[in-house]
């Protein structure tokens, strides 16, 4: 990663413009991952000293600023609670306390990352994202987007609502990225079921929850066939940290766990 | 460009190239007690505390820490000096070379939890690696150096 010139702003609306005023223009989030790409960037835009830090809890939701640290969320009293602390959990499983306190919510969403433990309990809930100038948007329509103008995000927004929910990974070590990792939830009356690190971007199991949802009662024979469906519909790869055929089945093995754990 | 901050509570004004990471701009000024490892946010080496918190200075962007606090292990050296007697009564220091970046570590955590259970110990020193100790002798220095009130 080269940086040619460094600028910290003093709005959202001056962030905006320098970042269409150069192609090569870009928002330097918590920095933590910058060291694995090689791209140049022109001009760096820090967003540290504009108040996007803070979670605000309304009555509805918690509104979580973009450059708010993976630690200060991992640590908020109500989203400990919140789908049973999936977000938490996953958050509290990452690098190490020394990373989570550099990383924001904001660039590890918006970087999109294969190997993201953030994405994949977050996909679980009711999440919008908002950005300056799309307003908006679900994290589930953004994940699948395929828009590349560039905007910076304001907030994220995870709506409260009751459900249970589940999240686990598998990790070589407490340093390395997932090897894979699942998240289960149950809203109402409605599964999902949401897997990562296959080694590419998390992925609703689709085929899995219709079968799941469509089930008059949550069964072990359910569960079982749950599981082997979303094995059978989702993609795996190998690449050195993790066979196909291993990373298939310790997330059917998730699947299985988190559906009985979200359905008791 | 330049950046101002505080180290160690005194006032520091340096020159920097935008791309710079805290770990060499801080080696470049002497702060010595700031190792170099993996210079890829895994080994914990390079642990300082930024506005009291640990952070990897090989992660950070220099620029960052405009109007902001660094502290290294200079800067609790009464801390720091308790937790080595503790670190020597159990053979928890041997080369030495993790030592300053998990002082650090340890003092954040005293900070925040002032009472951690094991587990919370463990989870909060994994981003600090040892290559000499195998964890057990630094585990039992910690908690002795924490119940000492």
């Amino acid at each position: 990663m080269k940086i040619n010139s460094y600028h910290s702003v003093k709005s959202i609306e001056e962030a905006y413009k320098l970042l269409n005023d150069n192609k090569q223009n870009a928002i330097v989030a918590g920095g933590a991952w910058m060291r694995l790409s090689s791209k140049e960037i022109e001009t760096a835009i820090d967003l540290s000293e504009i108040g996007l830090d803070q979670i605000v809890e309304t009555e509805d939701a918690f509104e979580i600023g973009s450059m708010t640290t993976l630690r200060q969320v991992e640590k908020h009293e109500g989203l400990k609670k919140h789908y049973d602390g999936a977000l938490s959990n996953a958050l509290s499983h990452i690098m190490g306390v020394p990373i989570r306190n550099v990383a924001t919510i904001g660039g590890s969403i918006i970087g999109k990352y294969s190997f993201s433990d953030v994405l994949t309990p977050l996909v679980i809930m009711d999440v919008e994202l908002e950005f300056y100038k799309k307003g908006r948007l679900s994290l589930e329509d953004f994940l699948v987007s395929k828009d590349r103008s560039k905007d910076v995000l304001v907030k994220v927004i995870i709506k409260k609502e009751e459900a249970r929910g589940y999240f686990k990974k598998m990790q070589k070590t407490g340093l390395d990225f997932a090897v894979v990792n699942v998240a289960v939830s149950k809203q109402a009356d409605t599964i999902k079921i949401a897997v990562g690190a296959r080694p590419s971007l998390v992925k609703f199991a689709v085929e899995a929850m219709a079968f799941v949802n469509g089930a008059k009662e949550i069964t072990e024979e359910v569960i079982l066939e749950t599981a082997e469906i979303a094995g059978k519909e989702l993609k795996f790869g190998t690449n050195s940290k993790a066979s196909e055929s291993y990373r298939r089945n310790i997330a059917m093995a998730y699947i299985k766990r988190g559906l009985r754990e979200v359905t008791v | 460009m330049k950046v101002n901050l505080l180290i160690n509570g005194q006032k520091k004004t340096f020159l920097i190239e935008a791309g710079d990471y805290l770990l060499d701009t801080l080696r470049k000024q002497n702060y010595l007690s700031v190792k170099k490892g993996c210079d890829n946010s895994s080994c914990g080496v390079c642990t300082v505390l930024f506005d009291g918190k640990p952070i990897k200075a090989c992660s950070l962007l220099t620029a960052k820490t405009e109007g902001h606090e660094v502290t290294t292990v200079e800067g609790i050296q009464d801390e720091a000096d308790k937790l080595s007697d503790y670190f020597g009564q159990e053979g928890a220091d041997q080369c030495g070379f993790c030592t300053p970046g998990m002082a650090l570590a340890v003092h954040a955590l005293k900070v925040e939890n002032s009472n951690p259970t094991d587990e919370e110990i463990k989870e909060y020193l994994t981003g600090n690696l040892c290559r000499c100790t195998g964890y057990q002798s630094q585990h039992i220095a910690i908690r002795n150096y924490l119940e000492d009130k």
